[in-house]
């Protein structure tokens, strides 16, 4: 009896061992450490071979490309290399590394470093699903698709250690823009072969204590499923210039305890916001919510081999009656921006066209031409959406305006998730919805993909002149205005034929606290944890 | 008892190869796969990460080699985290999970037990009827709505407790370790109100109180031996389910323990994460079932002659 007693007494203790402490977000701002919530438990923290957000977010705090961006331009900036050249038919780019660049151990980065990474990153045995961030470079696709077991032949070229020559199969005005890209940072080739060999997916070498990095920023700490620390890298070249002592990266999966977090001030920075919060922060607290356009189209694809949707008519008639601004405002919350093109409008300085608007009585009208008057005769549609709520309420407006506008009956059907890629990809289901997220600024981004056969091309549709436009034609346009005019092209060859419906454009929603300041205001979301730091409220 | 404890045992292994095989076969035939993803993954790249895990292999022959690591103890690597064996990632959230699961069962014994012998001892009073209906709404209140509620009054009302966290501030551990707790409580007080009444009304209770023994010492020396019978056949089972079941007290507090990982496993068919905490769970559940049966043997004297001579 006396056991469980002392058993009882303990446990209360360690329930309600008391005092409060003093919050992070105010304890941060006094240390310089930025508490971000981050979504999701890292896969790992190597850049050839993971590819999520979060892992993203800690990448660029580690380790720094040639070239970095501007937070708010996203114009290239000087990072391990001071300064490049063009050739001049832009295909070759020569880059002058900076002689202070350090590993976070000590050692120097010379351009060997660069060419050994870009060679890891291409390794077929790797298995890295960012490779192809790597195939601008000549012969880099032939290279890591096993076509090619020569890397000499691939269009890296060591200069002298601290000159690097990149040559590209054909003009690539986005080329800059993928350096600071994590595929395309360098990794260390002496850190990575002590821990194993360089395709070595189970390696620890990115274990605290092994780890060795290149950027602003370098590991301290890892305590799986709880944060992922940083400290500031006294290594680094602009070090002087990082304000910032530490980053703490917490997996914050649940968005609505992550806003609870915020809170009761435990973050300085969430990942998202729920969307019934908005409106809250909207009228409460404005200043701290950071909505902006992001690089994102949401659309609803249409397996065009299906009867009736194989008909174009029918599926512009689709995309005519959905009233998006009714949408946004009604189901989004009115934090998105309706779209009416694949691409987002302004996506380095492009304009789509705008080929069609909300249009009842025109959508109608061809859906009469096609064959089905007043919906009559089409065949079956039903809506296939990954299992999501928000995915739910879209779905539900659309089968809604499609009965209003068209008289047609639409069901509905949820998937989980890997299921729903499933039917996607194997082209079981009739419409059903999905987004993009650009890995890049550039239309091409957004276009490429629906080339015939294209991997995220999960529609079936396919037309040959499209396909000559973005593969052939554009690729071999020297100037940027020629290249944008290509593309106007294209996408209205896309949006003709609609085998996608464009839905909204994507933003970026997430809360930030006050003291927080150089966060980026680019469409990428794209931060430079550099320029990042905290300054007391006033 | 020995005899009983190893026959136990022995049992637990056809379970467990049955639990393995059922799940290794399972995972492999829901559609998707651990690498197919949104951006959809080159072939060349597809066909690498397939080398890399076995998973170019027939079946039959990741399921044999799978059987053999499993033997030793080695669940194998994570697909879904690159780097980590599904061993440490048990290990990694085990602790928490642990902790949250032994204080969770700790509440729900003090605060169900309290409750089911005061109702038990009043019967059909208003101090029966009050802990019951608790009872009853604490059974119904899922922990998904019970949560959020009690981080709503507590955390960010009147602010006396932090809302989320484990380990990291002062009181972390309060509101989780209550709502998780707070359904178990409620079936613990019913078990133990009726396994009280059914015990009071017995004759060697009356010889007891015929003795002249004070009530409390009739109650809890000589009721509540038995009465609790019923409780801690329950504990056993509870106890796994504690541990396996904390998916949703895990994620509205941030705790980081294995119920997330587990729920998240099966969404990234993560096929050895899946693996690993499902035998995991299941050894569990198979030894925590064995040892409430030892502890009710143990209290039991008829049970525990009768595993003696069988």
């Amino acid at each position: 009896m006396i056991s469980v007693r002392a058993l009882l007494v303990i446990s209360l203790m360690t329930l309600t061992a008391c005092s409060g402490g003093i919050n992070r977000v105010d304890q941060g701002i006094r240390d310089q450490i930025l508490h971000f919530g981050n979504g999701t438990e890292p896969q790992g923290i190597d850049p050839h071979t993971t590819t999520g957000i979060p892992e993203h977010h800690i990448e660029q705090a580690l380790f720094e490309g040639l070239v970095g961006k501007d937070p708010n331009t996203l114009e290239p900036v000087p990072g391990v290399a001071e300064s490049w050249e063009v050739s001049a038919d832009g295909r070759i780019y020569r880059f002058h590394l900076r002689h202070d660049a350090r590993w976070s151990n000590g050692d120097a980065i010379t351009a060997e470093d660069f060419r050994w990474s870009w060679w890891r990153g291409l390794q077929p045995a790797l298995g890295n699903e960012y490779a192809y961030m790597l195939y601008p470079i000549k012969n880099a696709e032939a290279y890591a698709t096993g076509k090619l077991t020569d890397f000499s032949q691939v269009g890296v070229r060591v200069i002298d250690p601290y000159t690097l020559e990149v040559e590209l199969t054909a003009i690539t005005p986005y080329f800059m823009q993928l350096l600071d890209h994590e595929s395309m940072f360098p990794v260390p080739r002496a850190t990575i072969e002590k821990y194993g060999t360089p395709t070595d997916r189970f390696s620890l070498w990115t274990r605290p204590g092994n780890m060795v990095s290149n950027g602003p920023f370098r590991l301290s700490e890892w305590k799986l499923y709880k944060y992922v620390r940083l400290e500031k890298n006294p290594y680094y070249w602009d070090a002087a210039k990082v304000k910032l002592n530490g980053i703490v990266f917490y997996p914050t999966e649940n968005t609505i305890t992550e806003e609870r977090m915020y809170r009761s001030k435990q973050l300085h920075i969430t990942s998202s916001i729920p969307l019934d919060k908005v409106p809250v922060y909207q009228a409460n607290r404005p200043h701290e919510l950071h909505i902006e356009p992001y690089l994102g189209s949401y659309y609803y694809m249409i397996n065009v081999k299906r009867p009736g949707l194989n008909d174009a008519r029918v599926r512009r008639a689709l995309a005519m009656a959905i009233d998006r601004d009714s949408l946004i405002k009604n189901v989004l919350g009115g934090v998105n921006f309706p779209a009416y093109s694949m691409t987002p409008p302004g996506t380095g300085g492009y304009q789509p066209p705008i080929l069609f608007k909300f249009d009842p009585k025109g959508a109608r009208q061809l859906l009469a031409e096609a064959g089905y008057p007043d919906g009559k005769g089409l065949p079956k549609i039903e809506i296939l959406y990954n299992t999501n709520e928000s995915h739910r309420k879209i779905a539900v407006a659309l089968q809604q305006m499609w009965k209003t506008n068209l008289n047609i009956d639409v069901t509905m059907l949820n998937q989980e998730w890997k299921v729903y890629l499933d039917s996607r990809d194997s082209l079981d289901y009739s419409v059903a919805r999905a987004a993009w997220i650009g890995d890049y600024v550039d239309p091409d981004t957004f276009l490429n993909m629906w080339v015939t056969g294209g991997g995220n091309n999960d529609t079936g549709w396919s037309n040959a002149q499209y396909d000559d436009l973005v593969q052939h034609q554009i690729p071999a346009m020297h100037t940027q205005k020629e290249r944008m005019a290509g593309f106007y092209k294209a996408e209205t060859i896309l949006m003709e034929e609609m085998p996608i419906i464009p839905i909204y454009i994507y933003s970026t929603k997430y809360l930030v606290h006050p003291s927080v300041k150089g966060i980026p205001n680019n469409i990428l979301d794209h931060y430079v944890f550099k320029h990042v730091y905290l300054e007391p409220e006033t | 008892m020995w005899r009983f404890i190893g026959s136990r045992l022995l049992q637990a292994i056809p379970v467990l190869f049955v639990v393995i095989t059922l799940t290794f076969f399972l995972v492999r035939f829901a559609p998707g796969g651990p690498f197919s993803s949104e951006k959809s993954v080159v072939p060349e790249v597809k066909r690498a990460l397939e080398a890399q895990y076995h998973l170019d292999q027939p079946l039959i022959v990741q399921y044999g080699s799978y059987l053999n690591d499993i033997a030793h103890g080695n669940f194998g690597p994570s697909f879904k985290y690159p780097g980590r064996s599904v061993n440490e990632l048990i290990a990694a959230g085990l602790p928490a999970t642990a902790e949250l699961g032994f204080y969770a069962l700790f509440v729900s014994v003090i605060v169900g037990m309290a409750a089911g012998i005061i109702a038990a001892l009043n019967q059909n009073t208003w101090r029966d009827h009050v802990p019951m209906a608790a009872a009853m709404l604490g059974i119904c209140m899922p922990a998904f709505l019970l949560g959020p509620l009690m981080v709503l009054v507590f955390g960010l009302w009147l602010e006396w407790l932090p809302v989320s966290g484990w380990g990291e501030v002062p009181g972390d551990k309060i509101l989780p370790s209550l709502t998780l707790g707070a359904a178990y409580a409620a079936y613990v007080a019913r078990l133990t109100r009726s396994g009280m009444l059914e015990v009071l009304s017995q004759d060697y209770i009356r010889t007891a109180r015929a003795k002249g023994l004070p009530e409390y010492v009739v109650v809890m020396k000589h009721a509540l031996r038995g009465g609790v019978i019923p409780v801690v056949s329950f504990l056993g089972p509870a106890f796994a389910g504690l541990l396996s079941g904390s998916f949703v007290v895990e994620t509205i507090f941030q705790v980081p323990g294995l119920g997330r990982f587990f729920v998240q496993a099966a969404f990234n068919r993560d096929y050895t994460l899946i693996l690993g905490s499902t035998v995991f769970f299941a050894v569990l559940i198979v030894v925590f079932n064995l040892l409430s049966d030892v502890l009710a043997a143990w209290l039991n004297p008829r049970l525990r002659n009768g595993l003696s001579n069988p």
